[in-house]
């Protein structure tokens, strides 16, 4: 049928399969090549696939066995404790743990609002023209890497932070008894490390709600329009609970990127090695900058700690992802299957 | 009769002023949301400003051609960082290419238990921290051999690339028509000359999408480097030794208290920013056009 249509795709077809065409001169040969040469196309592409799962499961399977001997040394205290010393061979990830849920817990806190907006803005009311320059910005923004974010962070960033943020924070008496803010403000902290997470991961959240608000049909703004709401009240009482679920999975993304990120907030946190404290100035390491900054020159149960960090990291950031995809995965189907009902 | 105007009259008068209140409530709320998108906007014009300002000023010849300086002192370049790279990138094309593409072809031929477990899979590796990667590069090859390599880096980043390039191949080969598959197995022609020949040639500029996209994402990857390639102070183009990268440069040099340092730093992020961007750039004019046309 679509070889009558003239397509420019058309064309290695007909010149490509011509011999094949004509039955006389297929021998039996050929064919039996032709099928073991399937048979061998098939196995190929199963090899891909199967690596794919080898490098997963081997992935989980190395990182269990490398961790054992630091978990066996010390058990569930590696959780609960706060003793990192690599010099008495000691080690406890809890400040650690506790830093990187605290860091992207503030990233969150700055991101989600500032990114629903703007994926409102982009959705509902931004004109034509100008939404795909800015969506191409956004999507510029993901795709700096984390390394110049944290170079950026060290020279720009953190400089007007101790200057206009943390200086004058910490000159007021009362604010500096709270335990946000009672300790000396340093530059490297907590506040820079969640402040540069939070410029991370607004690019992904604001992505997918955008998406998600996109794929609402239109139709459903337009019967709240007719009930008499006004622009903002079709977009909170019908279209966002329409995307409450999937702009719940994009933020849930968004955490799965800060809990492993790694770079600038090596570059921003401190590096401090000292118990989890709630200031906001705290010089701080989360799971992800203790082994980018120890694993390079570790040695003996050190590393295997190290690796254990690593495995806990996996699990956490693996659960966080797969609640995202199914929120979001349901999300665009009930949006569909609302979209059929209409 | 009266009161029943008067009662109109009432709601009438009110009416307005609730419309009113609930028009600049409407009005209020998504000038919040332009004053999120400024932020957002606001932020990333300061960041590539600021970048280009400095970095471009920084840029010199002796910043390609020359290898590190000794500590603290002027005059180096990012020579051994740039061309590791490049090595690296070309290793982990090498193993993430193939892979993915034929992963994501096996994604449209086979439908089963299997395909979804490896789908699944593929998302879950697309989720792993790339820390976590390096480390397990670092248990299954730095732990046996003894040594740093940029063998270790390039099978590293060449694992991150694997999904981007599974799930853009197998999304590109869905959108080919079907009737150029059943018009080339119609005319005899097997599973995989069909693939090669019709179906892969129509997905092509798709798949090249899907590698740029996977390149510019691995191009500035330095955590799982920073325990595999480590980096080098000397000119290295061996696979089996330590090599440098210019995202361990601007690691290194960012946080270094020299100003020669700094610079570099700079410009080795303007280097690898234009480099990602035009790769985006590239991506954005090939993705447009794909099918569409063809519809």
């Amino acid at each position: 049928m679509s070889l009558t249509t003239p397509s420019p795709s058309n064309q290695p077809l007909t010149n490509n399969l011509s011999p094949v065409g004509s039955p006389k001169k297929v021998s039996l040969t050929d064919r039996t090549l032709s099928q073991s040469l399937d048979k061998a196309y098939v196995a190929l592409l199963f090899v891909a696939s199967l690596t794919i799962l080898v490098i997963v499961f081997g992935l989980f399977l190395q990182l269990v066995i490398s961790a054992a001997p630091s978990f066996k040394a010390f058990g569930f205290g590696f959780f609960v404790k706060d003793d990192w010393d690599p010099g008495r061979d000691i080690y406890a990830a809890r400040p650690f743990i506790l830093s990187t849920l605290y860091s992207s817990l503030i990233a969150l806190l700055i991101s989600v609002p500032i990114s629903i907006g703007t994926a409102i803005f982009l959705s509902e009311i931004c004109p034509k023209w100008l939404r795909t320059p800015l969506s191409f910005l956004v999507e510029l923004l993901a795709a700096v890497p984390s390394v110049v974010y944290g170079l950026w962070a060290i020279f720009v960033m953190i400089p007007l932070l101790v200057t206009y943020v943390e200086t004058p924070i910490s000159n007021v008496h009362w604010l500096t008894k709270l335990p946000l803010f009672d300790m000396p403000p340093n530059g490297t902290d907590m506040l820079a490390a969640g402040l540069v997470l939070a410029i991370m991961v607004t690019p992904y959240i604001t992505a997918v709600s955008r998406d998600i608000l996109r794929a609402i049909p239109r139709s459903v703004r337009e019967g709240s329009y007719a009930l008499g709401s006004t622009k903002w009240e079709a977009i909170n009482l019908v279209v966002l609970p329409f995307a409450r679920a999937g702009i719940t999975g994009g933020v849930i993304l968004g955490l799965g990127r800060a809990l492993g990120e790694t770079m600038a907030v090596t570059m921003v946190c401190g590096n401090g090695m000292g118990v989890f404290r709630l200031s906001l100035f705290n010089q701080c390491s989360t799971m992800a900058s203790v082994i980018a900054n120890d694993l390079g020159d570790a040695s003996g149960v050190h590393i295997s700690a190290l690796i254990e960090i690593g495995f806990v990291l996996f699990i956490v950031t693996m659960l966080v992802n797969t609640a995202a995809r199914l929120l979001i995965f349901f999300t665009a189907k009930d949006i569909q299957g609302g979209g059929k009902k209409l | 009769m009266s009161i029943d105007v008067k009662a109109n009259g009432n709601s009438l008068s009110r009416r307005p002023a609730q419309i009113r209140n609930r028009q600049r409530w409407s009005t209020f709320v998504l000038e919040l949301t332009v004053v999120a998108t400024m932020i957002v906007v606001g932020t990333l014009l300061f960041i590539l400003g600021y970048l280009l300002f400095k970095g471009l000023g920084s840029l010199s010849i002796g910043v390609f051609t020359h290898g590190p300086a000794p500590e603290g002192s002027p005059g180096g370049g990012l020579r051994n960082g740039i061309i590791g790279t490049l090595i690296m990138i070309g290793l982990a094309s090498a193993i993430g290419i193939p892979i993915g593409i034929l992963g994501g072809i096996y994604q449209i031929e086979a439908h089963g238990k299997f395909a979804w477990t490896v789908r699944f899979f593929t998302d879950v590796l697309n989720g792993i921290p790339s820390v976590v990667i390096g480390v397990f590069i670092f248990i299954v090859v730095v732990g046996p051999t003894h040594r740093f390599s940029a063998l270790a880096g390039g099978l590293a980043l060449g694992i991150l690339m694997v999904p981007t390039i599974m799930r853009t191949t197998e999304e590109i080969l869905r959108l080919v028509p079907n009737p150029l598959r059943e018009a080339s197995l119609g005319l005899g022609a097997s599973r995989w000359r069909t693939m090669f020949s019709v179906i892969l040639p129509a997905a092509k500029g798709g798949i090249i999408t899907g590698v740029m996209l996977a390149i510019a994402r691995i191009a500035g990857e330095t955590a799982p480097l920073l325990y595999t390639a480590f980096g080098n102070t000397h000119f290295s183009t061996k696979l089996s030794k330590s090599i440098d990268a210019l995202p361990l440069n601007i690691y290194n040099y960012a946080t270094s208290p020299y100003p020669s340092d700094n610079r570099l730093a700079l410009a080795g992020a303007i280097i690898l920013i234009s480099l990602i961007f035009i790769l985006s750039l590239l991506t954005r004019f090939t993705t447009g056009k794909q099918f569409v046309d063809e519809k």
